[in-house]
């Protein structure tokens, strides 16, 4: 358990104090705006943070208040959640894409005073949720836009409100050092709402020591130092972000970047090149499907040489020639030398491998015309076929350096990245590893809002995709009797607020937390495997393992398919509900003359329906492998006729799927799986975007999918 | 609310007194008679809007005020002085400017560059000095630009910034075209059928921009809009025409309960 001894800085406000000091004018915040990228230094920054927490004071806020944050990534609402630290109160971001309905419940249960709003959007939900909700009693809003006409009274701008605390800064700052001066480590950091995949959400407290402490572990862990860029884009509401961009960029003191809009991150995320990353698997994936899109669009010789050499990367050899084996924060001059090196040595094999296949490609042309791309594969630079062994692989791999993974990783805004993480849910492991394979240091990490993130995390060189790592720095692990996994931590949270029940029946008497996620230790890595929800893992009519996520994860790996749902706890065999990718699948409708009209007529198509059927036979073969879990493989399955949607409560603003809602939404669709028919006809309900509810009907047809006996020796029951 | 001087609206708004005044306007085109005999005002800062169904001669009248067309009979006041015949570019500079029904972008050119083209009014430097780009060309581009970004981000295309217009979908295609007119940092800016074409959260953005338009930079606003629902809420007050004649003008209410304006879009029996 944590032990007592007191932190040499208790605190955020503490830990901004320290950074003043030692970076005072290195990038603190940077956001684009109008097109330029905007930069505060650590010492501009504290200014911001002060006016506005003495503007706070001004306002009346107390020791104790809970403040709420709601609206996308700006550097004004993160120093909105330090200045409330500063004031003793303590910051409540919330999801800024919520429905007032939503919103209301955490509001309400929070017991907000104050709300700090990013735009018009957000103020028009607080508003709304103001008439029930009583206790709301200033709302500060940073972008003014649209909000001139606004009744003023209980509304505040934000630069009027650091105005004001200017104003009073030699009334107002002696309140506001008392007030810094007593937070302790144990003084609540956070309160985060967990994201609600069952029930309500929860409000959970993090203490100073719970933030600072695993932010320190963690940049040690990866010798994160000053200077790193994160790019900061993922929802405020949620614990990864605020120890990423508020406890990790306080104790290393790196630099915060914020994204211009959500639709810009691409772009931002290239201009930025961070060092650092966060994303949740769902990023990657889509980055990847993106990436494939434009590959097939592409000409013959790109295509051609990308996967080629994508090919050979994969085979292990990314891993060994294209990752960094010492990652320094600031490479010196022999690292320097290396990496011009290992460029350079790539150049002439490049230009080479380019030509050779662009003259041998024209003669491809000559004879195969329209199908030159099934015909043409890319060869390898001529002079490789003279060296043997790991001489070869090693040229090859710069050439490709040259030619693909380095353009590639610009592309996609990883050039510079030293350390990524992704989780949240698992990765494919095709996904992974063509990242990994490009040399790139993505990592996997297993984590939970009431952990303060780290529970496990992957340390360089033992990198696995099925794994999520070794104890992270100070946690302790033990897998109970039906396979939970618990932990204690220092991270470990303090309470949930307002709800003694669920803290204790979370949390023991000894501190272990319990995951609610049922793995195993690897015998060969000694590192964590996750399966499943614990309360998911069930067992087939036959008693064979069920475990849902492990095929639905094996699914969307192929770009095709953008979410799957399987279920059969207690069945005879597993059916799946499968979602479309509208973005790849309309590509390919677009290449092959198929026309379409709605995302509902693309789905039932019956030519789609086939690749998709080709997916799960595919997916089928390799579960079958896995003799623990080989009973889990798809007989039958239908795409869904819509998108699953947060909106319709389908997934959680995180985008984790809501098994138990949708299956009491399309009991009819499952029944229809199992009792034989054909086709279904259905009515499903959706929420429009404004709030507005309407409905589709549409006929669904179900798919048969051909299943692998299990392991090597038992026979299937098919 | 007829009489000029100041007034406030319900919702806070300054309306001030009548900017843009037409007298008595005919436009014929040889034996067609588009627009008869027709004199409506345009105050500073409120949203009218011009309604009529089609053929009305509702799009003439915004190339009137515009400087497209040049009325047989008929005066045009602007600002308090009797506006010459003039060329569409001498509006413009008086500070007009406007939207097109059909898109009329240039498609090659990315977003960005059309809407500096909106800027061209307020550019001075010589075509040598832009080539070479130094001194005045280079400070004034800096300074359009500047403009320009803002009301990029005021109408929330950061994210198409560097897109040629003609990958674009309609929907943003109109709201491009509205930002060009824009980055002319009109005094009256006029819009034909902005909202032609689009679903109705299209709809509604575009609704929201140009009310946000209106109260964040003052601009007085023509419009011809189809949507009925969507002119009632909008504007404050509105000329209906028919067949080339004035038909109703008044506040939303009033044309709305006018005998005359419900029998031109219903129709009316006649026996």
């Amino acid at each position: 358990m944590a032990d007592d001894a007191p932190l040499p800085y208790p605190s955020i406000p503490a830990l901004l104090k320290r950074n003043v000091e030692r970076f005072g004018n290195r990038p603190a915040y940077r956001e684009k705006e109008f097109g330029i990228w905007q930069c505060w230094t650590w010492a501009e920054a504290a200014e911001e943070i002060d006016a506005l927490a003495m503007g706070l004071l001004a306002l009346g806020i107390e020791r104790g208040d809970h403040v709420a944050i709601i609206g996308r990534n700006r550097p004004g609402l993160y120093w909105a959640m330090v200045a409330a630290q500063k004031c003793g109160a303590v910051p409540v971001p919330l999801y800024q894409d919520a429905v007032a309905a939503e919103m209301e419940y955490v509001l309400d249960h929070a017991g907000a005073r104050f709300v700090i709003c990013g735009d018009q959007e957000q103020v028009d939900k607080v508003i709304e949720v103001q008439e029930r909700v009583h206790h709301i009693e200033q709302v500060i809003y940073y972008d003014k836009r649209g909000l001139r006409k606004y009744d003023h009274t209980h509304l505040n701008w934000y630069r009027d409100v650091q105005a004001e605390g200017r104003a009073g800064h030699a009334r107002l700052a002696p309140e506001l050092a008392r007030r810094e001066a007593e937070l302790t480590e144990k003084s609540p950091c956070v309160m985060l709402y967990t994201s609600g995949t069952t029930g309500k959400p929860k409000g959970v407290v993090l203490s100073n020591r719970n933030i600072i402490e695993s932010s320190r572990a963690s940049c040690e862990f990866d010798m994160l130092t000053e200077r790193e860029d994160i790019l900061a884009y993922l929802p405020m509401a949620w614990v990864g972000d605020f120890i990423f961009s508020v406890g990790q960029a306080m104790w290393a003191g790196f630099c915060v970047n914020c994204p211009e809009s959500a639709d810009t991150m691409m772009t931002d995320l290239r201009e930025i090149g961070p060092t650092y990353f966060f994303a949740p698997p769902r990023v990657f994936e889509s980055q990847l499907t993106n990436v494939m899109i434009r590959m097939e669009d592409a000409g013959d010789l790109k295509y051609a040489l990308f996967h080629h050499f994508m090919d050979f990367a994969r085979g292990g050899m990314g891993e060994k020639y294209g990752m960094p084996k010492r990652r320094l924060a600031r490479p010196d001059l022999k690292r320097r030398l290396k990496n011009i090196w290992k460029y350079t040595v790539g150049v002439g094999f490049a230009m080479e491998a380019l030509l050779e296949n662009a003259i041998r490609l024209g003669f491809y042309k000559l004879r195969y015309g329209k199908n030159t791309r099934a015909h043409f594969k890319a060869s390898d630079p001529l002079g490789l076929y003279l060296y043997r062994g790991w001489v070869r692989d090693y040229f090859k791999y710069r050439t490709g350096q040259v030619l693909i993974y380095g353009p590639l990783k610009d592309t996609l805004g990883f050039s510079r990245i030293r350390v990524g993480y992704t989780a949240g849910e698992a990765i494919g492991p095709e996904i992974f590893d063509f990242y990994r394979s490009l040399g790139i240091n993505l990592k996997q990490l297993y984590g939970q809002t009431e952990a303060s993130v780290f529970i496990t995390q992957q340390p360089d060189g033992e990198v696995y995709s099925d794994t999520v790592g070794v104890p992270s720095p100070g946690v302790e692990l033990r897998i109970a009797e039906n396979g939970e996994v618990f932990y204690r931590s220092p991270g470990v949270f303090e309470e949930y607020y307002k709800n003694p029940e669920s803290t204790a029946s979370t949390k023991d008497a000894e501190g272990w937390v319990a995951t609610g996620d049922a793995g195993f230790i690897d015998r060969q890595t000694g590192h964590l495997r996750i399966i499943d929800r614990a309360k998911d893992v069930g067992k087939l009519a036959n008693g064979m393992l069920f475990a849902p996520k492990f095929v639905e994860n094996k699914l969307k790996f192929f770009p095709d398919i953008l979410e799957a749902v399987v279920f059969g706890a207690g069945r005879e065999y597993c059916v799946a509900f499968i979602n479309i990718d509208l973005n790849a699948v309309g590509n390919w409708a677009e290449r092959n003359n198929v026309a379409y009209a709605s995302y509902q007529e693309l789905s039932q198509h019956p030519q789609v329906r086939e690749i998709i059927r080709g997916h799960v036979e595919a997916v089928n073969a390799s579960v079958a492998e896995d003799e623990m879990l080989g009973g889990c493989q798809v007989r039958r399955f239908l795409v869904l006729h819509k998108e699953l949607d947060a909106d319709d409560g389908e997934m959680t603003r995180t985008r984790k799927v809501r098994r138990r809602i949708i299956e009491e939404k399309y009991h009819d669709l499952i029944e229809a799986l199992y009792d034989g028919r054909t086709e279904v006809t259905t009515e499903t309900e959706v929420t429009y975007e404004d709030g507005r509810k309407g409905s589709i009907r549409a006929t669904v047809a179900i798919m048969d999918a051909a299943v692998k006996p299990v392991g090597a020796t038992r026979a299937a029951a098919e | 609310m007829q009489d000029a001087g100041t007034t406030i609206t319900a919702d806070g708004r300054t309306i001030g007194p009548v900017v843009m005044e037409m007298k008595n306007i005919t436009l014929r085109f040889g034996g067609v008679v588009a627009i008869q005999d027709i004199s409506f005002d345009i105050r500073e800062g409120e949203i009218r809007a011009i309604i009529g169904p089609n053929g009305a001669g509702k799009s003439s009248m915004l190339n009137v005020i515009s400087g497209f067309y040049v009325p047989q009979e008929g005066e045009v006041w602007f600002k308090g002085e009797k506006r010459p015949p003039m060329k569409p570019f001498e509006v413009a500079r008086q500070g007009i400017a406007r939207t097109f029904q059909n898109i009329a972008l240039f498609e090659g050119m990315t977003v960005l560059d059309n809407i500096m083209t909106g800027r061209l009014t307020r550019m001075k430097a010589g075509l040598l000095a832009q080539m070479i780009w130094k001194g005045r060309a280079e400070e004034e581009e800096i300074e359009n630009r500047e403009a320009v970004e803002k009301i990029i981000d005021f109408l929330e295309i950061q994210h198409i910034r560097k897109t040629p217009v003609g990958r674009l979908p309609y929907g943003l295609k109109k709201r491009v075209e509205l930002a060009r007119a824009l980055a002319a940092e009109p005094s009256i800016l006029l819009l034909d059928e902005p909202m032609a074409g689009m679903n109705v959260e299209e709809k509604e953005d575009m609704s929201r921009f140009i009310l946000d338009v209106n109260d964040e930079y003052g601009t007085t606003i023509a419009l011809i809009e189809h949507d009925m629902g969507v002119v009632m809420d909008l504007s404050d007050r509105v000329v209906v025409m028919d067949y080339g004649k004035k038909i109703g003008d008044g506040t939303p209410d009033e044309v709305r309960n006018n005998q005359a304006v419900i029998d031109a879009y219903l129709g009316v029996a006649h026996d």
